[in-house]
């Protein structure tokens, strides 16, 4: 029975205060690390400091870094797209092949972003249609699409883009700010309000976190996740258009590795990998600091392959060191007591 | 389709069959015995490999870093070979899957002790392995000229009409049969797979057992370093590169399930099978390498969905009628 | 008079805001059947998984044969010769049956290998000892949940166990399977070993038990000898007050037929469900567990599409292919099983009640925390939610919280019916009154509820007609003017012809 002697408690909307919470965060964390990153550079090589040169340092995640938004959303709402990359060779090649009717600039773009979405379509189709897990469809789709375009292409390549195509990937807007750096820092905030500004981001995070209960509580589960699976493709296709822009030609072995650059991105960014948690300022934040590594290592001359140790080191770190300083906290609480 | 997923190995089997009838009616010459040898020799590898991986898959596990693995002990071992080639052959696949073994538990150990999820560790591993192959060897390659013949020759003597890498495949094939079906360890890994909250009641450490599949999976990719470098007479960065994948779809082909706790030996050898004579077929049949890929894919596509339908859990069976026992 | 082989003294165990367990003790004796009786919420699942190593007692003490014990795994317990047989199996069942039996204590041959005749062949010896007649080479998982507990035992014999917990296994059982389970407990009496027997059906205690002891509210407020105690001496013990339990008043008028199915069928889970319930009506479904009711209202709620006959909502014939098409006709459901289907645990309170009605909250599809705040805190301050912020992840509130966290969702959304599906199941005395006051208060304001409950004093107390399900079938619809007797619906849902009935 209701107690109507009691006063009706009222809760309270949080008890924490909100700025302490963003003091505290993954993010902070990330930006202390891109500072440390930025000044290790500057100290590093004297090519470093000047705004041609960062300007440059842009091209090397941008391209990357606007799958790696999509890819955010989808790994939050549980799943995993593997095949992205294959997307970008897939949607390249289609897009010289199409040049080679004389498709102009529109179309190429029509093209390049029209296959990314039905790539994107059909990983959707499988994965919430048939049921499927996404990480091996994915790595199906992934040998399939990149397949096509060996079938197509084989050890040949398409060159001659217009130079109104090349511009999307080599040109500026103004000064030193590129067409691709716009383009991510739009698309970045767009995504930063679908995510954590709108019904539909809310709606990922809940699918995230518990999917039997979000379809209990009247989401669409299966045509949320077929959108993401088609927004992942839709960026995979505009990456593509960026990327043979700035390239100036297409071969079937393009963006290769490129998926796993991606997740390492988005994991780096304080999503969680088993869904349900994270931000696209972190995926921004962890962009910008592989584009800072990989830059800086280049500006001293390292080889790529090198490169790739310190970004496996830093995941694998940044991810280990609050599980390891929690352990550490318990172990001395348990002490103490 | 119940009966597809009891048999899964039988239909697997037919269907390797049906390739081999659909090639040799073209090209007679196929389905010569010598041919078929040279086909299970080519695979050998591919198949130790997905064994390894599928104790790993087994476990609700991922290891994406077993290529890089390979290629790191290979490089590691070839070098060694080039400077000192008078160290046995023997003590150097010993080495080999120890360094691999190494490399395997420390994805082993991150994933046991701190509880961090199997991709994203071997996703930071296959780079940083990769990476160090560079770094051992400067970017420079190992090759014929530089391995000493015992090196190169001791996988392709020939016992009883087949080189020694394919008896190494069958001695290991056996050994992993041996492991998932008589000992404790190897239910073990299927326990975890199936229902890891009751493994733990049974007394399973699901952690620990976890990372002896990591180790497992490492243990063969150290070996199969050796045998690659030997076989290919190369060592470099690129060796095996994006293999992982391929190991990957031999596993989900031969009908491991990535949700764990289902595939057997049987499966997986022949899923490498599949693969494997599909590779062997395609200039044989004149088509070009190119095309590879995508039926490889689309193989993979279709061994997914058989999987996933073999696998449906019945509805809850509440009518008398309807209950099967 | 025989030594206990198991002794608990002075058992606490707490959880954040609840106590579970309050300085408990319990005996078994060899050879005996002791019942552990009482209410949901009592603290029986605990001092179980306090008996198996799942949880470690804050306090007190465990002896096995007189030696002190701790059990700090799961494992450990079963060294020590407790075995507990749940609800649900915690088996493999991809596994065949021998392997189930003996995973863990397979038999090896000399080199140390798993010897698998040898394993098969005791396991269908035990399994014959049992009069099972299960295979013991298929697969587990084409078992009904019947011969999966015979499975259950069959690996209890194996493991030698001293100890046997059996956690309400006659649920899901038919009568004859029920006969073949008693004729199992007295084998394993006979083979001395001391069985804690966890159930609430009378009938069958008194039938098989020879000790009792009762718990309430976590602590042991009863113990004894089964022949020298009545029935309505132990229910006393149960419930601490007097029989009848104080359900509101129902003050609603009962209008029209709001929601009717005809006919609804499933090709394995129910046939031929025709039922209404009206304005302004609380509708009971009873049955035993695994009688089909959850099965058919996640068919009302659209999680699952029946295989036949037809849906009416306020004369309009329905057909919701998903949850979020049953929410937007206005037929809700909350569902058994909490943690997994109820609450987002993870998520704060206000994310968890605004999820449906995020539409209502948000402007032109962009969220509005402070509309959402208040639409929390509207509906959880109504129900007299007991939290400290709505911020607070909905994993750290107490069960009878978190079922207001989802009730208070669905009301948000203004439904016409609303399905609950055992509401008060595991939830403190406390929460379950507010519950079943605010049940009240619902249908008086013109809604529909339909209440799937096995508790019969709540199915009694609160519901204006009674459905009564057994097998996926509906039995009976009754009246219920406060005529009916416990007794009926047991028997109808158990299928006991007259005669039998006591």
């Amino acid at each position: 029975m209701t107690d109507t002697t009691a006063p009706h408690r009222r809760l309270p909307n949080r008890l924490d205060s909100p700025f302490k919470a963003t003091v505290l965060s993954w993010e902070s964390l990330l930006v202390l690390v891109a500072i440390a990153i930025f000044i290790l550079n500057s100290l590093a090589s004297p090519y470093f400091l000047n705004e041609w040169s960062l300007s440059d340092m842009t091209f090397n995640f941008t391209e990357k870094a606007l799958i790696a938004l999509a890819m955010a959303l989808l790994i939050i709402s549980g799943e995993i797209d593997l095949s992205v990359a294959a997307i970008i060779a897939l949607a390249s090649t289609l897009m010289g092949w199409a040049l080679q009717f004389g498709a102009d600039t529109p179309a190429l773009v029509a093209i390049g972003i029209g296959t990314g979405i039905l790539c994107g379509a059909f990983n959707g189709f499988l994965v919430t249609g048939l049921k499927l897990p996404s990480i091996v469809v994915t790595i199906g789709t992934m040998s399939l699409f990149r397949g096509i375009s060996f079938i197509i292409l084989g050890d040949q390549s398409f060159k001659g883009y217009p130079a109104s195509f090349s511009w999307f990937g080599q040109g500026y807007v103004y000064w030193v700010i590129s067409f691709e750096l716009v383009l991510f820092l739009v698309c970045a905030a767009i995504y930063f309000v679908l995510l954590q500004r709108t019904n539909f981001g809310r709606r990922v995070y809940a699918i995230g976190n518990n999917d039997v209960a979000a379809e209990f509580s009247g989401v669409r589960v299966a045509r949320t996740k077929f959108i993401l699976f088609c927004l992942t493709g839709l960026m995979s296709g505009m990456a593509a258009v960026l990327l043979t822009a700035r390239l100036g030609s297409t071969r079937p072995s393009i963006a290769e590795g490129w998926e796993l650059e991606a997740i390492t991105m988005v994991v780096l960014g304080g999503v969680s990998i088993l869904g349900g948690a994270g931000s696209i300022v972190g995926v921004v934040l962890a962009a910008l600091i592989m584009g800072l590594v990989t830059f800086g290592l280049g500006l001293l001359n390292v080889p790529g392959i090198v490169m790739s140790i310190f970004i496996g080191a830093l995941l694998i770190m940044v991810i280990a060191l609050p599980i390891l300083f929690r352990m550490w906290r318990q172990r001395s609480t348990v002490r103490s007591a | 389709m119940k009966a597809l997923t009891k048999h899964r190995e039988i239909w697997l089997g037919l269907a390797i069959l049906l390739l081999l009838v659909i090639v040799t009616a073209r090209f007679p010459r196929f389905a010569q015995p010598q041919n078929l040898l040279t086909i299970f020799n080519d695979t050998s590898i591919l198949m130790m490999l997905a064994l390894g991986q599928m104790v790993v898959i087994l476990t609700r596990s991922i290891d994406l870093s077993m290529a890089a693995n390979l290629a790191l002990t290979g490089m590691i071992v070839a070098m060694t070979n080039a400077a000192f080639p008078g160290v046995p052959i023997p003590l150097l696949m010993a080495m080999c899957v120890v360094i691999g073994a190494g490399l395997g538990a420390f994805n082993g150990v991150l994933v046991w002790k701190l509880s961090i999820p199997p991709i994203v560790v071997t996703l930071g591993t296959l780079t940083i392995y990769r990476g160090l192959v560079f770094v051992i060897s400067n970017g420079a390659w190992v090759n014929a000229a530089q391995m000493s013949p015992d090196f190169i020759n001791l996988q392709r003597m020939v016992f009883l009409g087949l080189p020694l890498l394919s008896w190494f495949a069958i001695v290991v094939a056996l050994l992993f049969w041996l492991m998932m079906t008589r000992t404790p360890l190897g239910r073990s890994f299927y326990a975890i797979g199936v229902n890891p909250t009751a493994a733990v009641y049974t007394g399973i450490n699901v952690g620990r057992t976890k990372f002896m599949a990591f180790t497992i999976a490492g243990a063969m990719a150290g070996l199969c370093g050796y045998l690659w470098v030997s076989r290919y007479v190369i060592a470099s960065t690129e060796v095996a590169s994006g293999y992982e994948l391929t190991i990957i779809a031999a596993c989900v082909i031969g009908g491991v399930s990535i949700a764990g706790g289902i595939g057997t030996v049987a499966g997986v050898l022949l899923g490498a099978i599949f693969l494997g004579v599909i590779n062997n077929a395609l200039p044989v049949i004149n088509i070009s390498p190119f095309w590879q890929m995508a039926i490889s894919g689309s193989a993979i596509l279709l061994a997914v969905v058989l999987n996933a339908r073999g696998e449906q859990r019945k509805g809850r069976i509440i009518l008398k009628k309807a209950e099967a026992v | 008079m025989t030594e206990p082989i198991l002794t608990l003294t002075g058992i606490s165990k707490s959880f954040p805001g609840v106590r579970a367990l309050n300085d408990v003790s319990l005996e078994l004796y060899p050879g005996e059947v002791t019942a552990l009786i009482g209410e949901n919420g009592a603290g029986k699942s605990t001092l179980v998984k306090t008996m198996t190593g799942i949880y470690q007692p804050d306090s007190g003490e465990i002896r096995i044969g007189g030696k002190l014990v701790t059990l700090p795994t799961a494992h450990s317990a079963s060294a020590v010769g407790i075995t507990a047989i749940h609800q649900e199996t915690v088996l493999f069942d991809e596994m065949t049956v021998a392997e189930n039996i003996y995973l863990g204590h397979a038999p090896r041959n000399r080199f140390g290998m798993i010897d698998w005749r040898k394993m098969r062949a005791e396991a269908k010896a035990t399994l014959d000892a049992m009069a099972a007649g299960i295979d013991p080479d298929i697969k587990l998982r084409e078992l009904g949940i019947a011969k999966k507990h015979l499975v259950a035992v069959a690996r209890a014999l194996s493991i030698d166990a001293a100890v046997v917990i059996m956690d309400e296994p006659t649920a899901a059982l038919s009568q004859k399977e029920i006969e073949e389970l008693y004729v199992l407990i007295e084998l394993l009496k006979q083979d001395g070993k001391a069985i804690l027997f966890i159930s609430h059906k009378f009938d069958e205690i008194y039938r098989i038990a020879d000790r009792f002891t009762v718990f309430r509210d976590g602590e042991q407020v009863g113990k004894g000898l089964i022949k020298n105690t009545t029935q309505s001496q132990i229910v006393q013990m149960m419930v601490g007050r007097a029989v009848d339990h104080i359900f509101p008043e129902r003050t609603a008028t009962i209008g029209e037929t709001v929601l009717e199915t005809k006919g609804l069928s499933h090709p394995t889970e129910f046939e031929d469900i025709s039922f209404a319930v009206r304005k302004g009506e609380i509708l009971g479904f009873y049955g035993l567990v695994g009688a089909g009711r959850s099965e058919v209202m996640q068919a009302v709620f659209g999680m699952t599409q029946p295989s036949g006959g037809s849906l009416v909502l306020n004369g309009q014939t329905i057909a919701p292919k998903s949850a979020a098409d049953a929410v937007e006709a206005g037929i809700v459901y909350v569902p058994e099983e909490r943690g997994k289907q109820g609450v987002i645990s993870g998520e704060p309170i206000f994310k968890n009640v605004s999820l449906p009605s995020l539409r209502k909250t948000s402007k032109s599809g962009f969220l509005r925390m402070a509309e959402e705040y208040a639409l929390a805190r509207t509906y959880t301050e109504r129900l007299d939610l007991r939290a400290s912020s709505l911020s607070q992840d909905v994993s750290t509130l107490s069960g009878g919280n978190q079922q207001k966290v989802v009730i208070a969702k669905w009301l948000a959304t203004l439904p016409k019916v609303i399905i609950l599906d055992e509401p008060t199941k595991g939830i403190d005395i406390g929460s379950k009154a507010a519950v079943h006051q605010f049940m009240s208060e619902l249908v008086a304001e013109g809604l529909s509820v339909i209440m799937v409950s096995s508790e019969l004093p709540e199915v009694l107390g609160m519901s204006d007609r009674i459905v009564v399900m057994r097998e996926g079938r509906i039995v009976e619809t009754l009246e219920n003017k406060g005529l009916q007797k416990p007794e009926t619906l047991v028997r109808l849902a158990a299928g006991i012809a007259e005669e039998q009935a006591a």
